[in-house]
């Protein structure tokens, strides 16, 4: 199966620019799709950058649609066979800016998808937000997530980096045998035809 | 093709002044308007139905009888009538009541609501929304159309040998109107029953419309209705007009920029881009108006949205003037142009009667009083001589 492909989406809220979460992002990227390319799959890669979409996301609050350019951003991640999410940590959570491009999402849009979690913050202190945080939110939406999650603080930055290396290749491993274990995403039409006939509808009622 | 309006019957201040209407101001505000409507040339007014503030329409059909007394050829309809939190059996009887009023210039729009409390305010769930109006429209049918009936379901007491009065006007039950913005099961229901599908087309981009309209009328063709070409459609719209384009965006901006729907969001020129929404010359919005075709295929019916967030009377009343006299007329003549033969235009009372072979008298003429047990031709003749 060495022609199979698969469609990596990668959701990073960093604000800065550069910025570690989009550093810790593309590493988790870069170890996914070696990972894949092992189990003879070549996944494509999108990245999605939420802070290119802070107000389109604001606006889609309101109105209740995601407008053309969030539209895209949108539908990459919910057309993709495996998510890489990555936040910084704020007052003890993700971002703001993340939670909100998951609330616009449709509520099944990540049901069983392969997701890998990621976060980044100053220091190790926060790093049970993933599992306190992340971890309920990806499991309220239905989404498969990888056991381990890579979490980065500034000083992981430094050193030989070993401990952070190690991690990343373990996690992107997790995601690579989730995402090649499930035939390539398909989303269901609501506009096929109904599979229920209107006369069953009826009968129900 | 049917043109007119449609209101939410908001109760908005007037972002320019600050002013908010009050209820009575408003209520009467919507009577100008909709007998405005008919005096400029319009078909059809239709009113939303609202159980809280700010709205003020909760009772529809007191309102649409009392615009049937002051109008002659206007359509009255609503946008919607809440199938689901309404008793069918009371939207049966108001609704032949108003149609006997109005000798029948009367159809209606089902919705469903999107108000999460309104369905525990009136006993249901929301989340049974689709399963209600399912049921409650099957049972709405039967009761306009069968004298007598015997009916039990999920959601509302039992009947046994119930007849809904006044029975509908010439035996004939108003046209129906299916409304829904992203909910395929009622564009199903729709083609189903071979009934009319609007969508507002208001607040979200053209691409919703046009998979809810594709979809229903692929729905009614396999029905065996019509050609998908055939189906009755009916689209929403927003509009702002002043003879210079400019003028009307200046003017409409404050009201868009605080409208409670989309307000602090989006700026009016990304929502007109991303919605249907038009504010400039009346030929911006004919060109825009003609170009909904494009996606939705020819159709029936289309209403306007013009009185809402605030906007003052007069200045609704001028917007009238204005569709009355120079966008409309255009767009009946271009649309009529473009439609082809074998596409019908929406029912009417006439066409409905006419289809039924011709009007009859469908009253029900109790065999006995409940009262008295006495059946009314006995009572007759005692009294007499």
């Amino acid at each position: 199966m060495s022609n199979d492909t698969r469609a990596l989406a990668v959701v990073s809220a960093g604000l800065s620019n550069p910025s570690s979460t989009r550093l810790l992002a593309d590493r988790l990227t870069t170890a996914t799709v070696a990972a894949l390319h092992e189990r003879g799959i070549t996944p494509t890669v999108e990245v999605v950058e939420l802070r290119q979409h802070a107000r389109d996301l604001a606006d889609s609050l309101l109105t209740g649609f995601p407008n053309a350019s969030l539209r895209e951003a949108v539908d990459t991640v919910t057309g993709a066979d495996g998510l890489i999410a990555v936040t910084p940590i704020f007052s003890a959570s993700y971002s703001g800016l993340f939670k909100t491009f998951f609330d616009v999402l449709d509520k099944d849009a990540l049901t069983a998808k392969p997701v890998l979690m990621g976060a980044t913050a100053g220091t190790a202190r926060h790093s049970l937000a993933l599992e306190h945080a992340l971890r309920p939110l990806f499991s309220y939406l239905r989404a498969v997530v990888a056991p381990t999650a890579v979490f980065a603080a500034s000083e992981d930055w430094a050193g030989s980096g070993g401990a952070l290396h190690d991690r990343i290749v373990r996690a992107a491993e997790e995601l690579a045998d989730l995402v090649a274990g499930r035939p390539p995403a398909a989303p269901a039409d609501p506009f096929d035809d109904p599979t229920t006939s209107f006369e069953e509808l009826l009968r129900r009622s | 093709m049917q043109f007119g309006i449609f209101s939410v019957s908001d109760v908005t201040p007037d972002p320019t002044t600050g002013r908010v209407p009050t209820e009575n101001e408003r209520i009467k505000a919507m009577v100008a308007i909709a007998l405005k409507a008919e005096e400029v040339g319009l078909d059809v007014f239709a009113t939303g139905e609202h159980h809280n503030p700010p709205f003020v329409m909760s009772s529809p059909t007191t309102y649409l009888g009392y615009v049937a007394a002051k109008t002659s050829t206007l359509e009255l309809s609503t946008s919607t009538t809440l199938i689901t939190t309404n008793d069918p059996v009371k939207i049966a009887e108001d609704y032949a009541m108003l149609q006997h009023l109005a000798d029948g210039r009367v159809d209606l729009m089902m919705g469903r609501g999107n108000t999460g409390p309104v369905y525990p305010w009136f006993g249901q769930d929301i989340r049974t929304g689709i399963e209600l109006a399912v049921e409650n429209y099957a049972l709405l049918r039967r009761l306009w159309r069968e004298d007598v009936v015997d009916w039990e379901g999920k959601f509302r007491t039992p009947l046994q040998g119930f007849t809904s009065v006044p029975r509908p006007l010439d035996g004939v039950p108003p046209f129906v109107w299916h409304g829904s913005i992203r909910s395929p099961q009622i564009a199903e229901q729709a083609a189903y029953y071979g009934d009319g599908f609007f969508h507002n087309h208001i607040f979200w981009p053209k691409e919703h419309t046009q998979r809810m309209v594709e979809f229903y009328r692929r729905r009614f063709e396999h029905y065996g209705h019509g050609a998908a070409d055939q189906a009755i459609v009916g689209l929403g719209g927003q509009v702002f007009m002043r003879k210079n384009s400019q003028d009307a965006v200046n003017e409409f901006r404050p009201y868009f920029d605080n409208a409670p729907v989309y307000g602090h969001g989006p700026s009016l020129e990304e929502f007109t881009s991303e919605t249907p929404l038009t504010v400039g010359s009346p030929q911006q919005i004919i060109e825009r108006t003609l170009g909904f075709r494009d996606y939705v295929g020819d159709y029936q019916r289309q209403l306007f949205l013009i009185d809402h967030a605030g906007l003052p009377l007069k200045t609704v009343l001028e917007q009238l003037d204005i569709l009355g006299e120079e966008v409309v007329p255009v767009l009946r003549k271009e649309f009529a142009a473009l439609k082809p033969p074998h596409v019908p235009d929406a029912p009417t009372h006439a066409s409905l009667v006419a289809a039924a072979g011709g009007a009859r008298d469908a009253t029900v003429h109790a065999p006995a009083d409940d009262v008295t047990g006495r059946a009314p031709a006995e009572a007759a003749e005692e009294v007499e001589p």
